[in-house]
Parts: C-alpha cells; structure tokens; sequence
C-alpha cells in the first residue's frame, strides 16, 4: 500500500516533469511557427489581375502579373530579400596603410551615398599610433564584418544578421535600439540615431538594409560594404571613391581583390605584404585587413591638410601633441 | 478563544497604521506625486524628441537609466535572498523584518525594468522581443529570468500576506466597505484551521527557497549582460558573484534605512529594536568584507597585469573619476566597515549612516563600471564633440531617476496602508512557539 503510493506520486511527479518540458517545446515551436507564417505572409502579395508581356533573354514572351514585376529593379532589395546575401561570394576588403594620406574621399563618399551627416561617419580615419617609439599611421575603419560578430550574438531580435556572403547588416525596421550591439563591439563601428531628422521621412526611396537609406530614428547603423553597388558589379562607395587607391575590394572565392586601378590575388597580397586584421586575438574574425604601413607613399603630414576641426581629433596623439608643441600645426 | 481575542487585539493595534493618514505623511505622499509628475513630463520629452535629450552619445550608449536599472534590480533580488533565508531558516527576528524586505523586493523589481525600457529607443516595438525572439542573445535570457522572478516574487509575497488578509477580514468591522470586500477577496477563504496553516507554511517554505535560487540566476544573467562582451572592464569571470554580493550589499542597506524610517515615523519602536539593527548591521560588515575583497580583486588584477586598455581604463579612472571612484571604492566600503567593526559605534543612528554611505557608494560604484569602461574602447574615441567623448547626464535622465526613487517610497507608503507592516500572523507564530516552548520547559522541570 505505502509502496503503491510512493509509485504513484513519482509517476505523478514524472508526468508533471514530461508536462513542464512539453508545454516549453510547444511555446518555443509555436513562437517559430508564429514567426514563420508571418513571414509567409509578408511574402504574399496580392495579385492585382493587370498582366504584362516581358521579353526573357533567351528570346521568348512570357505574360506574368504586374505585380510580381520589381518596381525598382537595381535598387530595392527588400529587408526579408537581403537577409540571404549574394550567392557564392565571401566578400572581404584590404586596406593599404601605407596609401593613405587622409584624404577623407572615402568618407565623403560614403557619407554622400547612404545620406549621412557632417559627423556622421560609417568609415572613419583614425590616426593610431601603437606605441611612443612607433610612427603613427591614418587607419580607415569602417566595419569589419566579422565572422564571429559580437553584435550579431548579443542581438535580441535578429535585426543585424550576418549573411553567407560575409557582410553583416542591420534592418532598421526590425531594430528595437537597444544598443547592446554597439556596447559589445569592440570597433566602435556603430551608430545610433539619437533624435529624429528630417531625412528620414524622405520615402522617395524605400528602405532597403542593403542601402541603409532612409536611416530611423532610435535604430542603429554602421558600414555595410553597399551590396546594391555589388549586385551592381561595383566597387563600394569608400573604394571606388579614394583617389590613392588604398582600399581594395574582392571576394574571397575567386581571391581577387581590386582598388579600381588594379587587380591582385588576395592571398598573394597578404602573404607578400604582411597583411593582419585589427585586434586578432579578441576572435571575431574580421573580414577587413590591413597592409601595414611600411614604404609610405606619402608623409604623414600631409594628412593634416583638413578642416582645424577634423585635426582637433587627433589631439590626444602624442606624435600630434609634440606638433603642436614645434607649432607645425 | 484566546487566539481570536489576540488577533482582534493585533487588528486593533495596527488599525490606526492602515487608516489614518497624518499631516506630515500628506505632504510627503504629495511631494512624492509631484517628483513623480517631474518623472512623467520628463518622460514624454524623452519620447516625443527622442533620446537626444539624453547625454547618451555613440560611445556611451548606456547612461544611468542602465545604472539604476541594475541598482534597483539588484536590490530586488538581494531581497529575496534575504528573505528567503530568513523564512527558510526561521530565524528568531525574522518577523518584524521580513515583510519590510519582501516589499522592497517585489517594488524594486517593477521600478528596475522599467529603466531598462527608459534605454530603448524604439519602445513602439518592444513586441519584437517576442514575435522575433533570439535564444543566443543574453537580453532574452534576462527578460526570462526577470518575468520568470518577477511572478515567482509575486506568488511568494503574497503566500506570506494571505494570513494577515484573513484577521483583517475578520477584524475590520468599522473600516469602509471596500476594503472589507478587499480583505474578503484576498484571503481566498483561508480561516487558519491547522490542516490550512500547515499546508500554507510548506508552500511559503518551499517557496523560499525557489526564490533564492531564481535570485541567484536572475542575478548572474544580469552580470553577463555585461560581462559576456569583449570589452575591458567588463569582461571578467567574477562579475556574476561580484553583482550577488553588490546586491547584497545595497540590500542590507536599504533595508536597514527603511527599518530606521519606519520606526521613526510609525513609533515601533516595540517591534523594531535595536538588536534589528544590529543583527542586520552585523551582516552588512560581513557582506561589506566581501563586496570589498571582490571589488579589490577585481582592480587589483586589471592592474597587476596592466594590458594596454586595462590601463587605459584605469588611466580614466583615476584621472577623471579620482574622486568618484574614491568615494565609491574607499569610503563606500571602509566607512561601513570601520563603523559597524567596533562595537562601541554600533548605535541605531550610526548603522543608519553606515547603511546611507554604503548604498550612495555602491550606486558610484556601479556607474564606474558601466561609463569609464564606454568611455574608454578599443580603438580610441577621435572625436571633437565634447558630448560624444564624456558622458555627463541631462535633468532629464535625473528627474527619471529621482521619479524611480519617489514610485519606490511612495508605493511602500501605500502598501503599508494596506496591510500592517508588522505581520500579525508572525507575531501569533511567535507567541504559540513561546508557549509551547515554556510548557515543554515546564514539562523538563516536573519530570
């Protein structure tokens, strides 16, 4: 009798147990299923009955609905769409430190195609210097479309994504500005929208995370190695816009990289010219690497030929600060 | 019969505590409301412009919302750490404490998220967290654990008011009829028959120690918020332990300060004794030991083995910080633990202050983890506006947090309006114990 009681509350116990654990599987699988169907929804688009008659490339008319035809056929890439990347491509950028002369053309460049502001800057050149016996060097830094991205892991809604083609993104309509991703990337490429601008209501372009272009306030951007300039066949904003030709631009799988002026093996490249990548023992695995900047093209001087306000920046740099000192700036 | 008595005796002893509402209480409450309504204008200013009214720039993206997010958060778990050992082990001088502990409990966990919903920008799509939701990333572990603490403080705290509710349903014939219906509502039909009592202590029991255990994981996910990223200061294997014993420390204080406040405003002087104070003063230099041995360990190897940005952290620390991170590392943790060492200066008064310094440091001593360490990234900041290179917070950010502050006290005042801050059934408890204690004395003593 005793014993029998005993049984039962164990198998009573045991069965709350397998409840407990089903009801958790059942929430977690109803959550996915619910999130899928959204999806499917979003995808569905309603026919609108009109038909149009398109010519294929191989030479025949076929007659589809008018509304599965893409209204901006090179630009609009919807944020479901750029979730998936460019097929069999591993994009990756080198940066030759020994180019660069702080010429700030990637950065306007940059800032002019994804509509950024004065200080509003995806790519931005540093001047580093490593240690007080080093010589300092300008470091164009935008995003370095890690591989193990800290931003993407600590993302509570999945709004920035890494995609089979290296780049990491974010889609500001799915941001929620929590700005856990900004504290847990240790380049500092990210940047919040802090107050509203009237640039954002601008809708003359759909949104697309490929563009970043119109940016949200209260969501977060960064560099996004413009993927509607690479289903284009070009050259990022940065790269196609430096005049020294210091960022070079390729993909992996075919190891071709290219400044614009030339093409070079990307493995050719590092192996010859020592190329690293930014802070490689934090394990994140960027895919931007540098040239060190050794046999510089230019001196580093030259570099101070900006805007006082841009100097300023550098003001915390000793090699600056004995500049300064010498009133050579 | 006897026990009826004593409980309608108890009900009317408290009875003025639950009604009567004294001049100078009004005019607290309603300075309250108004630092609240400062908080609500604030607020939708923030809403409406955006977070640009705060001082929160690229590189220091959380400002003190997150700091006392963590605080009151903190504070809540450390409150039902010690509110669960109190009840679990039923310690002699639980009573008068324990319901002042698991009210701040439970109030600082609705106040602390609340904070953390102030760093959001886009609040309109908090749901996302929900339709879009994503297992890896810490934040979802801690809306887990915080909803999951939240409803298992909630039960727990109230197990431990049902038998309260009971003697006040059935011992408040004069007061108005809505608090009856209230009182009758919230019994749920508990009428103290043994069977009942008995079952109702091993649920409380055994939820005690549930709430220790999810307090000690709500904590932990908290400190991973930080810990888990790559940055310098924050990426350390001891800041899980080190936020409990953080927690701890601002808990023991808080209650201390609450214990003072309520003795002094309320004269229970009866129920509040000294040995209250000093037993808890006790436990505070203990945990003041050791949030002081973590906080040495902590700074202590950053800067033995000086890595270049450990250093660097360290260089803002004790350049712009000096004085905060002074008081917040020094005083904050030696003045507690001077004072409540000797037993000469263990006064009432003197334990109140010790209580104030520690909590005042500790709140220092969780702004120097999250804003010199922003302060101070990998790569360094090159940048000519001022408020994109320091964090300095805007009213808007304090009126927030001093409304946060004022919802705490002013919902403490109002739930001792509804039931008596002393629990009546513990006070019951207390005295069957002492009975049956005397009679198994007397027992000893014939035999």
């Amino acid at each position: 009798m005793e014993n029998k009681k005993t049984e039962k509350g164990n198998t009573n116990r045991r069965n709350f147990l397998k409840l407990g654990l089903m009801s958790s599987v059942t929430a977690v699988a109803g959550a996915s299923l619910i999130s899928n169907l959204a999806i499917q929804e979003e995808e569905e688009v309603a026919e609108s009955g009109e038909k149009m008659r398109l010519l294929t490339p191989d030479g025949k008319i076929v007659e589809v609905d008018a509304s599965n035809v893409n209204k901006y056929p090179e630009a609009l890439i919807t944020p479901e769409e750029s979730r998936k990347g460019i097929p069999n491509r591993k994009f990756v950028m080198v940066i030759d430190l020994a180019r660069c002369k702080n010429a700030r053309k990637c950065v306007e460049g940059c800032q002019k195609a994804h509509n950024l502001d004065y200080n509003e800057e995806f790519m931005k050149v540093q001047l580093i210097q490593d240690n007080p016996e080093a010589s300092p060097y300008w470091f164009p830094k935008g995003c370095f479309h890690c591989d193990e991205p800290p931003c993407v892991t600590v993302c509570p809604t999945g709004a920035t994504f890494k995609r089979e083609d290296n780049i990491v993104l974010v889609d500001n309509d799915r941001c929620i500005g929590c700005k856990f991703c900004i504290t847990s990337c240790p380049y500092s490429a990210r940047q919040f929208n802090w107050g509203h601008k009237d640039k954002f209501d601008d809708k003359s372009q759909p949104y697309s995370p490929e563009t970043s272009v119109p940016a949200a306030e209260g969501t977060v951007m960064k560099c996004d190695f413009c993927p509607d300039m690479l289903r284009q066949g070009k050259l990022p904003h940065c790269a196609s816009s430096c005049p020294m030709g210091v960022i070079y631009f390729g993909d992996k799988n075919e190891d071709i990289v290219t400044n614009g002026e030339e093409t070079v093996r990307f493995s050719q490249l590092i192996k010859d010219r020592g190329g690293y990548r930014h802070l490689e023992h934090l394990g994140t695995k960027p895919n931007v690497y540098y040239l060190p900047a050794v046999n510089r093209q230019f001196p580093l001087e030259r570099g101070f030929d900006v805007e006082e306000d841009i100097i300023e920046r550098y003001k915390d740099v000793p090699f600056v600060q004995d500049l300064k000192k010498q009133g050579k700036i | 019969m006897n026990l009826e008595n004593r409980k309608r005796e108890l009900a009317k002893e408290f009875s003025p505590l639950l009604e009567k509402t004294t001049k100078t209480s009004k005019i607290w409450m309603g300075f309250l409301i108004l630092v609240i309504l400062v908080g609500v204008y604030a607020f939708f200013v923030q809403l409406f412009k955006g977070h640009i009214v705060t001082g929160m720039r690229d590189n220091v993206v959380w400002g003190i919302y997150i700091i006392n997010f963590i605080f009151f958060v903190c504070l809540s778990y450390s409150g039902a750490f010690i509110s669960g050992i109190l009840h679990f082990f039923k310690t002699p001088w639980k009573n008068s404490v324990s319901r002042i502990v698991e009210i701040i409990t439970v109030l600082s966990l609705i106040i602390g998220p609340i904070f953390i919903l102030l760093c959001i920008g886009r609040l309109d799509r908090l749901h996302y967290l929900f339709i879009y939701p994503r297992i890896q990333s810490p934040i979802t572990w801690d809306i887990i654990a915080i909803m999951t603490d939240l409803i298992g403080c909630f039960i727990y705290l109230y197990l431990t008011f049902i038998p309260d509710f009971a003697i006040l349903r059935d011992n408040s014939e004069e007061a108005p009829k809505w608090r009856q219906k209230v009182y009758k509502f919230l019994a749920i039909g508990y009428r103290d028959i043994p069977t009942q009592r008995e079952k109702l202590h091993k649920i409380t029991r055994t939820m005690s120690v549930m709430v220790i255990a999810l307090a000690i994981v709500a904590y932990s996910v908290l400190a991973w918020i930080f810990s888990l990223t790559l940055q310098p200061g924050w990426n350390s294997s001891i800041f899980a332990p080190y936020f409990i014993i953080a927690g701890l420390y601002s808990g023991i204080a808080v209650i201390i300060i609450a214990m003072y406040l309520i003795r002094k405003y309320y004269h229970l002087d009866h129920y509040i004794r000294k040995v209250h104070f000093i037993g808890a003063g006790v436990i505070l230099l203990v945990v003041s030991l050791l949030f002081g041995y973590f906080t040495f360990s902590e700074y202590f190897s950053r800067w033995f083995s000086h890595k270049t940005h450990d250093t660097n952290l360290l260089n803002t620390l004790f350049t712009r910080y000096f004085w905060m991170f002074i008081f917040a590392n020094y005083f904050g943790v030696l003045v507690p633990i001077v004072i409540l060492f000797f037993k000469k200066l263990r006064t009432i008064k003197s334990i109140t202050f010790a209580a104030i310094v520690a909590i005042v440091g500790l709140w220092f001593n969780r702004y120097l983890i999250v804003v010199p360490t922003l302060e101070t990234p990998y790569l360094p900041i090159q940048d000519t506006r001022e408020e994109f290179v320091h964090y300095t917070a805007t009213w808007i950010e304090w009126a927030l947090s001093f409304a946060g502050v004022a919802a705490f006290i002013l919902f403490f005042i109002l739930i001792m309006k509804l039931v008596p801050i002393i629990p009546m059934s513990g006070i019951i408890d207390n005295e069957r114990e002492q009975k049956k204690n005397k009679k198994s004395f007397k027992k000893i003593v014939t035999e």
